[in-house]
This record gives structure tokens, C-alpha cells and sequence, in this order.
């Protein structure tokens, strides 16, 4: 089968793989119909994530339909349109049945701080992803969720992740009726993020990044307040200035590891990996929220090599309000909300690429070419 | 484009999460009562077998009921991941030496693409087609400035090889 292939930082290619196989009696096949290059996946692109070897498949966002089942899996059956959320659980562990299937004790058995996730690195569990032709999925009776007959395929790839993080990130702000929100990031996340805060009952939605197509963008998407931190002295200063000196309410962080914005941390962060990424949106969110307000984190940063652990709050859940998402908690809300045309995830696919030329989508959305804000690939079989 | 104002109220969907028991000072974990269920580490009935070399976390008993196989540790680098995994995700002789195997591991691959008979084409790996496409001035700047930080380094090293050279013919001649 074709399948994205890793070779080394910034450099991914198409290549023929072995089929993947049956490993355990939950375990599904699933053929991809579509799959999405993530703002995360950028991070295991540029090698900022340990443990990412050679030869490994990425994408954790993808729809396909199931073409063979293990012998306990009773919830989807082959022929199955499914919509594969990136976390993978059990749904039995002690944080599963918690609802944080994002937190599964029973997919990862390389880091106890992170579940496992599709394409992922070693780190996250070690399973390929979705970039291919086929994927195998663990856990078939928890995570692939069955794609509403009406739905289109497109809706439905971006509620593997994108809508379900960017939701849960407004969810994990804990906005009140009327609250200032600020989201530091303009990608696929953050976009939706502002746009989901607006369901919270937000009263104003700010959104800062330094690509003036992603903010437009997000103007027009998510109806949000949209400002260029290049263009400012201090983002800090400035947010406090446009909320009457007091801070935001609530502040998300959708940018993570790969953040601009400060020559320090992009040399010892991103270009060094001294230290977890860049955590510059991270101080500018700590800095511009309000006293007494909330900080939610969805943006990735690295693992504990760094003085302060801060990707393990985010991937531990911690009360700081940080955490994967747990895509099936949120499934039935946002497959409602989807088809009741509250959102529109669609709407932020501006690439369509066939998987064989996925060297260039990653390239495309890594420099911000084209005006690149989401693309979707397509695999060779995805049409049969 | 300039901001706009605007009336939330009129956005499709608005406030219709809102939820004012959302307490972010609140706890996630206490809202399902799982802690009131006695025997809360249930785990999966069926193990997946261990027939590829997994590396396991030292912070955990067992390894995971499923796990991915996909990239078996193999070579120096696999050696550097298996020194890794003595030492808990706390350390930084965890995380630093996995970073370390990552590169190790990307002359590995190239050195097996070069043993299977096939020439890694790194340029389209890397994209730089569709770089050239759409962002040719900055593209050929980024590979003028690479060009001369190798040439810059590569005479650096040139001329310090010479130096070294002189100074050990000038100890070797006191004797």
C-alpha cells in the first residue's frame, strides 16, 4: 500500500509499506478515505519530537471505511463508514471510564505521561497513521465512531481532531456570558477555537498571529477579532491595552513548541531543543490573562527536558486546563452541532492533495505557502 | 481587512454551551464519581502479544494491552533508545539520548536506502518543489545563506587543521 513515509526532519516522502496487520482482537483495518496534515504533525516534521523514527507513517486524522474487524469487535462491522478520533483508548482504564480518553493507560506503553495517538512518534505509542492507505486501529469498539449518512467526508475528517480540540479548548477556558477571549494562534486549531468560544457565550474573541492570510481567515470564519503581533511592540501590552488594562478573561494557547516571536526561545526551543519548544505564546498567555483568570493549553510542547514539564500538563490533563482532547466526550455535541450547520469544518480545507505528493502538502503548510491554512490528502485507493 | 464590531448574539450557535457550572478551579476527575467505583484499574481482557522488541516506560508494571510495532529499535540507534528507556520520562538521560537516536537514526535510513539500490531524492523529500513554486526569493536566499555558512565553516576548519599541523612540527623540533 502508498503511505507517507518519515526520513529525517523536514523530509517525508510516499512510498510503498506491507498492509497493515491484525494485532489484537479489537483491532480493526480501516481503508482511508481521507486524511489531514495537523498543525501537530509539524512538530514530529521539524524532529522536535523524541523518539520519531525513521520509517514511520504519520496522521492522526483520518475517515475511512473498516474493511476487516477482530474477533471482539462488535461495534462497527466491515463496510463501515468511521471517523477515527486521534486518541487511542480502551475505554476501560481507569481515566477511559473518566471520560479522558485522551489519557488511556492501556494504548502507550513507551510514556506514561501520553496516550497513545495515531502517527505520533514512539512516544505517543508507536502506531502509524492515517497518511496511508490503510491504517490499522486498535481499540475498534471505542474510538471509530460510524460517519452520519449525510455527513460529508470532509466534516467529518476535521471531527477527528481539529473541531474536538479546538472545541474543548474553548471548553477548558471555562468562558462565562460575556468574557474577553484572546487565542494566541491562527492555524486550523486556533481558528476553531475562536470560533467554538462563541458557543461558551464568549462576549468578544480576539485572535493574534503573525500571518496576515490566517488572520483574515479567521476574521471571516470564526467572526473573531483579529491582530498581527509583528506589528505590535508587545502583545502583552496590547491586549491589556484593548481590554481596559485588565487582561482577558480567558486566554487560549494553540500555538505550542513551534512558536515565533522570540529570537531566545526560537534558538534555545525550537532550534536547539534545550528546552520543551518554544514556549513563547505560553508567557504571553500567562502574561495577558486577567487575575483570576483561565489559561488553556492545547498547543503541543515537548516532553520533560526542560525546568518546568509543561507538555506533561498538557498531556496529563492537569488543572492549569490543558489536555488532548477526548474526541469521543465530544463526539455526539459536535457531530449535533455539524449537522444542525452551527459549524461548518469544511470550511477551513483550502488544499486538496493526492497522498502521493505529500512531501510538498508538508512543506506547503510547514512555510505557510499558498495561503495554506488545511489540507487534506487523498489517498489512491480513496476513491474505489 | 479591518476589524469589525460585533453583536454576538447573531453568530449561529451563540451561548448555546454556555455552562456556568464549567468552574475551571474545578477538578475533571471528580466530575464522572469514579472514585467511588471500588475496583477502578480495570484493564483490557485481551493482551496483544509481545512478539516485536517494545521498549517500556520504567514508570509503568506492565506494557500497555495494545501497543504500536510498527519501527522496532534496531542499529546504534536502537542501542542509544534501549539506554534511554533505563531512566524514567522524569530524566534527562531519558529524553535527550531519544533526540539523539532520532539523528542517528535519519543516516541510518539514508544508509539503507543506499544499500536497497535506492537513491533518497532528498530535495522532492523535502518539498522544495512546491517551495520554488510559491516562494522562490526567499527560497533561493535560504539556499545562498546555507551555501555560504558550509563554505564559511568548511574554511574554518580548513585553516584551523593547519595551524595544528605547525604548531606540533614546532614542539616536535625542541627534541
Amino acid at each position: 500500500m502508498l503511505a507517507m513515509e518519515y526520513r529525517g526532519p523536514k523530509r517525508v516522502r510516499a512510498v510503498q509499506k506491507p498492509m497493515p496487520e491484525m494485532k489484537h482482537p479489537q483491532d480493526a483495518i480501516v481503508r482511508v478515505l481521507r486524511t489531514c496534515i495537523c498543525g501537530s504533525d509539524l512538530h514530529l516534521y521539524n524532529g522536535n519530537v523524541p523518539d520519531t523514527r525513521v520509517g514511520s507513517t504519520f496522521g492522526h486524522e483520518f475517515v475511512g471505511e473498516v474493511v476487516e474487524v477482530g474477533s471482539e469487535v462488535t461495534k462497527v462491522k466491515t463496510g463501515d463508514r468511521v471517523l477515527v478520533p486521534f486518541n487511542i483508548a480502551c475505554g476501560e482504564c481507569h481515566f477511559c471510564r473518566q471520560g479522558m480518553f485522551g489519557n488511556c493507560h492501556e494504548s502507550n506503553t513507551e510514556a506514561t505521561a501520553v496516550g497513545a495517538i495515531f502517527g505520533y512518534s514512539h512516544t505517543a505509542g508507536g502506531f502509524d497513521g492515517g497518511q496511508a492507505e490503510y491504517a490499522r486501529v486498535p481499540y475498534a469498539n471505542v474510538g471509530p465512531t460510524v460517519i452520519p449518512a449525510d455527513m460529508d467526508l470532509d466534516d467529518a475528517v476535521l471531527l477527528t481532531d481539529v473541531v474536538p480540540t479546538g472545541y474543548q479548548a474553548a471548553e477548558m477556558a471555562g468562558i462565562q456570558t460575556g468574557d474577553t477571549v484572546v487565542v494566541f494562534g491562527a492555524g486550523p486549531i486556533g481558528i476553531m477555537a475562536a470560533r467554538c468560544a462563541w458557543l461558551f457565550g464568549a462576549g468578544r474573541v480576539i485572535i493574534i498571529d503573525q500571518e496576515d492570510y490566517r488572520l483574515e481567515f479567521a476574521r471571516n470564519y470564526s467572526y473573531c477579532e483579529a491582530y498581527n503581533f509583528k506589528e505590535m511592540n508587545d502583545p502583552v501590552v496590547f491586549i491589556k491595552k484593548i481590554t481596559d488594562w485588565m487582561g482577558a478573561d480567558c486566554v487560549i494557547d494553540a500555538v505550542g513548541a513551534e512558536a515565533a516571536g522570540n529570537t531566545m526561545q526560537t534558538i534555545t526551543g525550537r532550534k536547539l531543543l534545550l528546552q520543551a519548544g518554544s514556549a513563547t505564546a505560553l508567557h504571553w498567555a500567562i502574561n495577558s490573562v486577567k487575575k483570576g483568570g483561565v489559561v488553556s493549553i492545547v498547543g503541543v510542547y515537548g516532553p520533560t527536558d526542560n525546568l518546568v514539564p509543561i507538555g506533561n500538563v498538557l498531556n496529563k490533563g492537569l488543572t492549569i486546563r490543558a489536555n488532548q482532547a477526548s474526541v469521543k466526550r465530544l463526539l455526539p455535541r459536535l457531530i449535533d452541532h455539524v449537522q444542525n450547520g452551527i459549524i461548518n469544518p469544511k470550511g477551513l480545507i483550502t488544499h486538496r492533495l493526492p497522498l502521493e505528493e505529500v512531501a510538498d502538502g508538508y512543506r506547503m503548510f510547514s512555510a505557510k505557502l499558498d495561503n495554506c491554512i488545511k489540507t487534506v490528502l487523498l489517498p489512491p485507493t480513496a476513491n474505489q | 481587512m479591518k476589524n469589525k464590531t460585533i453583536d454576538p448574539k447573531q453568530i449561529k450557535g451563540w451561548g448555546i454551551d454556555a455552562d456556568p457550572k464549567n468552574d475551571p478551579t474545578y477538578p475533571m476527575r471528580d466530575r464522572m464519581n469514579v472514585g467511588e467505583d471500588p475496583d477502578s484499574k480495570h484493564r483490557p481482557a485481551s493482551l496483544q502479544p509481545v512478539d516485536t522488541e517494545v521498549l517500556r516506560s520504567i514508570e509503568r508494571p506492565n506494557v500497555s494491552a495494545v501497543f504500536g510495532t510498527p519501527e522496532p529499535p534496531r542499529g546504534l540507534s536502537g542501542m542509544i533508545r534501549r539506554a534511554a528507556f533505563k531512566y524514567s520520562e522524569n530524566r534527562y538521560r531519558h529524553w535527550l539520548p531519544l533526540v539523539l537516536a532520532d539523528r542517528v537514526n535519519v543516516v541510518e535510513g539514508v544508509v539503507s536506502d543506499l544499500l536497497h539500490g535506492h537513491v533518497p531524492n532528498i530535495y522532492a523529500e523535502k518539498g522544495y518543489p512546491v517551495e520554488w513554486k510559491h516562494n522562490r526569493t526567499a527560497f533561493i536566499t535560504k539556499m545562498a545563506t546555507i551555501a555560504l555558512a558550509t563554505a564559511g565553516v568548511v574554511a574554518l576548519l580548513s585553516s584551523g587543521k593547519s595551524k595544528k599541523k605547525a604548531k606540533k612540527k614546532d614542539y616536535l623540533s625542541r627534541y
